[in-house]
């Protein structure tokens, strides 16, 4: 069998298990969206408007033809890279997203890089401190990271850092005075002030940026830390690790050259999660710190019946969480050559 | 673990580097505004219908008539610097000021004006039906609106309105005038300029537009063409939907202006040292009110007694705190006809006689409210109140457009709501209150009558279109003072308060304008001292 008759059936076969969940994902959220108790045409129009001008504009926005055209022309659209119009803002979803989505993938890899450099030496250590108070306490940290709103730690944090001692930036990506001076190349606020040779302004944006990833790299982390604890745990209790201390293996390399290899697989996959959920957009944080990222944008889209927007966005979100899986699975052949097998 | 502590180092400098101490003041010559300005659908003025659109045009676009913000019932020239009524009061000859010119250098032509009013009559765009009260169509309108003159334009409407009507309504945001030769080099498939005037700007007044970025900024930029020069440069709406973040936004300094604090956050910043807190009643009342369609609700005792089931002073003063005032018409104190008779304080005691003489018991009324601030804390007010009148209440939360879907289709048993009026004459109100001749559902008006299926008497909706058309001023304002008080206490819902803005500025800012609504605020004379 030659390779190219070998790989093909893996090809299509991935291919139509990513068409295939884009495809359902977008149909469970239109069918949502369309049995949610709001009137698309009144998000519109307004309040006042006359019947003669919500008729004109349900006509305009295509509501008055059948669910399955409706559907049936989105996907059409969606098939020639047509994102569809916001039906509130009139603007092409493709443009909003390209517009919202840099300041989310910018706070969501700055977060997850956080939670990672905290999360998994915290988890290792806490592992090998089972039990103790090192234990305990990152347990605690974690579990309070996990349960505490973020929503109040975000208040908090503006509250101490920016009001009362005045360390970092306020809402938004970057100050008033930077805000029309940096030329938007990439989007990614860090980028592109980088780009335009303004240290000045890059260093607002990291003040600006540094609260929000924190907070949301907390949040990561406290759920990695949990997650590399156990896992660890259950790798420790193996008779390889007690091989290697029994042969005099330093406790820093039985953790993390022994034991710490071998959790990388179902870790990868914790991170990888935890990275889409942040790229999902945390709509609390955006909303205190007024970044302007995905997550709001879709919970806006919701509230205003704006399918387009909701449907745009949450294509994105699913391509996001399909790349990171196929991502996540190649990764594995790197890290266990076993999982090839 | 070197490694480790390499990349824990790194973290730790570009923290530091993050977090040495910022200075927070806005930029000289930049005004700014922090506020919620998620609702700007379009900039376009035959379009934008909201809060903050019509705020941000109001400072791009003058309209032939304009209101004094300060002094609501004087209507000044704008763009006209004078008008002339006909003898039946069916036409208007209005005279260009001259030398007015757009932001594009070109100078603003009676042109203008019929392109603008045409175009709003054909874009059929939610304002325009201000505009189609006069009986314009996309057929007729341009023998309504006619370029009469070298600099003058004459207006027809098709009916016998009041003057002053005619021209409150054109003092409405929707007859702001656009730069017909601008909008329609950039129209598109026949929009008239719509989708890229929805983005830009093509107005005369004292800004237009530099950019808009939704859900995060819109920018203002002097306009250098402009009669009324701005004193300030910029003016720039930072996207701020949370109040406790505005809050501190202004305590920092990183605000100048911030506009949407709750109660709370006004007690705090009360008194701050270089903090203001100004007051300004607004247009907007709001109300609490029944579907009669439910035969439950049809009962005028129930409305009756449901006045003295309200606690406004008690809301007024300990939830509110200075946001809402007690009032219990349907036009709004400051605005020429206004009934300021407040008869009504939570008696429960007179209202559970009531119920019992009408023999009304065990009666449950769900009422919806859209579940943000004032509504959730009017619901649980009168959730309370109307329980110990022996009157089950349970609140029906949602989104603002969940709300106002039910409300459109008449779902609701009962609503907590408010009314904003759509230009500055009673009839924007008193056709909402206090008209309704066509009850069926499939005569839909967006009027509060209309939506909880009541039929005002029919001397009442006849008084509403008598005082339309009623030229004689003193008298017409009568009219409206005796239709507030026939609505006052016969009608099934019972008015609340009357709206106040309370703005927090920077000590520094002077010459802020807070008319009563949106498109009263004006930015042209602040100045940073």
């Amino acid at each position: 069998m030659s390779s190219l008759a070998r790989v093909l059936p893996v090809l299509l076969s991935t291919a139509f298990g990513l068409v295939s969940t884009l495809a359902g994902l977008l149909l469970v959220t239109f069918v949502i969206g369309r049995v949610m108790p709001i009137d698309p045409v009144v998000a519109v129009v307004g309040d006042k408007a006359s019947a003669q001008t919500y008729a004109a504009a349900r006509e305009q926005l295509g509501l008055d033809q059948p669910l399955y055209v409706q559907f049936g022309r989105y996907i059409a659209g969606v098939a020639r890279g047509d994102l569809g119009t916001s039906t509130v803002s009139n603007r092409p979803v493709a443009e909003d997203i390209a517009r919202v989505f840099p300041a989310t993938i910018e706070l969501a890899t700055l977060g997850i890089l956080i939670g990672v450099a905290f999360g998994v030496p915290l988890g290792v250590y806490a592992a090998h401190r089972l039990n103790q108070w090192p234990d305990h306490l990152i347990r605690f940290l974690a579990l309070f990271g996990f349960s505490t709103p973020v929503f109040w730690l975000g208040l908090l944090g503006l509250l101490v850092f920016y009001s009362w001692l005045g360390w970092i930036g306020g809402p938004g990506r970057i100050g008033i005075a930077y805000r029309f001076t940096v030329p938007p190349r990439t989007g990614f606020m860090l980028v592109d002030t980088l780009l335009a040779g303004r240290p000045d302004a890059f260093r607002n944006a990291l003040s600006h940026i540094v609260l929000p990833a924190t907070l949301i790299g907390y949040y990561a982390m406290a759920y990695i830390a949990r997650m590399t604890r156990g896992f660890m745990i259950e790798e420790l209790s193996k008779e390889y690790v007690t091989t290697a201390r029994i042969k005099g293996a330093s406790e820093a390399r039985v953790m993390w050259l022994h034991a710490f290899p071998n959790i990388l697989v179902p870790l990868i996959t914790v991170i990888a999660l935890s990275y889409g959920l942040l790229l999902e957009g945390t709509v609390l944080i955006e909303t205190v710190f007024s970044w302007p990222g995905l997550g709001l944008y879709i919970t806006n889209g919701l509230f205003t019946a704006d399918m387009p927007a909701v449907l745009g966005g949450t294509l994105v979100v699913g391509l996001i969480f399909v790349i990171l899986n196929k991502a996540s699975e190649i990764s594995y052949a790197f890290l266990d050559p076993r999982t090839t097998r | 673990m070197t490694r480790l502590g390499s990349l824990f180092g790194a973290a730790a400098l570009m923290l530091g580097a993050a977090i040495t101490p910022l200075m927070a003041k806005t930029p000289p010559g930049v005004l700014v505004v922090a506020k919620n300005i998620d609702d700007i659908v379009s900039l376009d003025p035959g379009q934008a219908y909201e809060f903050t659109g019509g705020e941000v045009v109001s400072q791009i676009y003058e309209r032939l008539v304009e209101y004094n913000p300060a002094k609501i019932d004087e209507l000044k020239p704008g763009l006209a610097s004078g008008w002339k009524i006909s003898d039946d009061g069916k036409s208007i000859v209005f005279t260009l000021r001259d030398g007015a010119k757009f932001a594009s250098g070109n100078p603003v032509r009676p042109e203008d004006v019929v392109f603008s009013f045409r175009r709003v009559i054909v874009l059929n765009k939610p304002p325009s039906f201000i505009l189609k009260q006069f009986g314009w169509t996309p057929e007729n309108v341009e023998q309504m609106v006619r370029k009469t003159g070298a600099n003058e334009v004459t207006i027809t409407v098709a009916g016998n309105f009041a003057p002053s009507f005619v021209l409150n309504a054109l003092g409405a945001r929707v007859g702001s005038v656009v730069d017909a030769e601008t909008a329609m080099k950039n129209a598109k498939d026949g929009d008239l300029g719509n989708a890229w005037l929805s983005r830009n700007s093509a107005g005369s007044n004292s800004y237009r537009l530099q950019t808009w970025r939704p859900n995060e900024t819109v920018v203002l930029v002097a306009n250098p063409n402009a009669q009324h020069k701005a004193k300030t440069p910029q003016v720039v709406f930072a996207h701020v939907s949370e109040a406790a973040t505005q809050r501190l936004m202004i305590e920092a300094g990183d605000a100048d202006i911030v506009r949407n604090l709750g109660p709370d956050q006004i007690a705090a910043v009360t008194g701050k040292p270089g903090i203001v807190v100004e007051t300004y009643p607004q247009a907007a009342v709001h109300f609490i009110s029944l579907n009669v369609k439910h035969e439950k609700l049809n009962k005028p005792a129930l409305w009756e007694a449901m006045r003295y089931m309200i606690d406004y002073d008690g809301m007024a003063n300990t939830l509110f705190k200075g946001q809402m005032k007690v009032h219990q018409t349907f036009w709004p104190v400051g605005f020429p006809g206004a009934v300021e008779d407040r008869p009504f304080k939570l008696d429960i005691e007179k209202a559970k006689g009531i119920l019992e003489k009408a023999g009304i018991k065990d009666l449950s009324i769900a009422i919806d409210m859209i579940s943000s601030s004032p509504f959730t804390e009017i619901g649980q007010s009168i959730q309370a109140t109307f329980g110990q009148a022996g009157v089950k209440v349970t609140l029906v939360p949602g989104a603002t457009t969940q709300v106002i879907t039910r409300y459109r289709a008449r779902q609701q048993e009962g609503a907590i709501l408010y009314w904003g009026p759509d230009f500055m004459d009673p009839h924007s109100n008193a056709k909402a209150f206090a008209y309704n001749t066509d009850n069926s559902d499939a005569s839909y008006q967006s009027t509060t009558t209309w939506r909880n299926s009541w039929m005002p008497p029919a001397a009442v909706s006849a008084k509403t279109m008598a005082a339309l058309v009623e030229r004689d001023p003193a008298k017409r304002l009568d009219m409206y003072r005796e239709l507030q008080r026939e609505i006052l206490h016969n009608s099934p819902w019972a008015m609340t308060f009357q709206a106040q803005a309370q703005v927090a500025l920077r000590d520094n800012v002077k010459g802020f304008v807070h008319g009563a609504t949106n498109d009263l605020i004006v930015y042209r004379d602040v100045e940073k001292k």
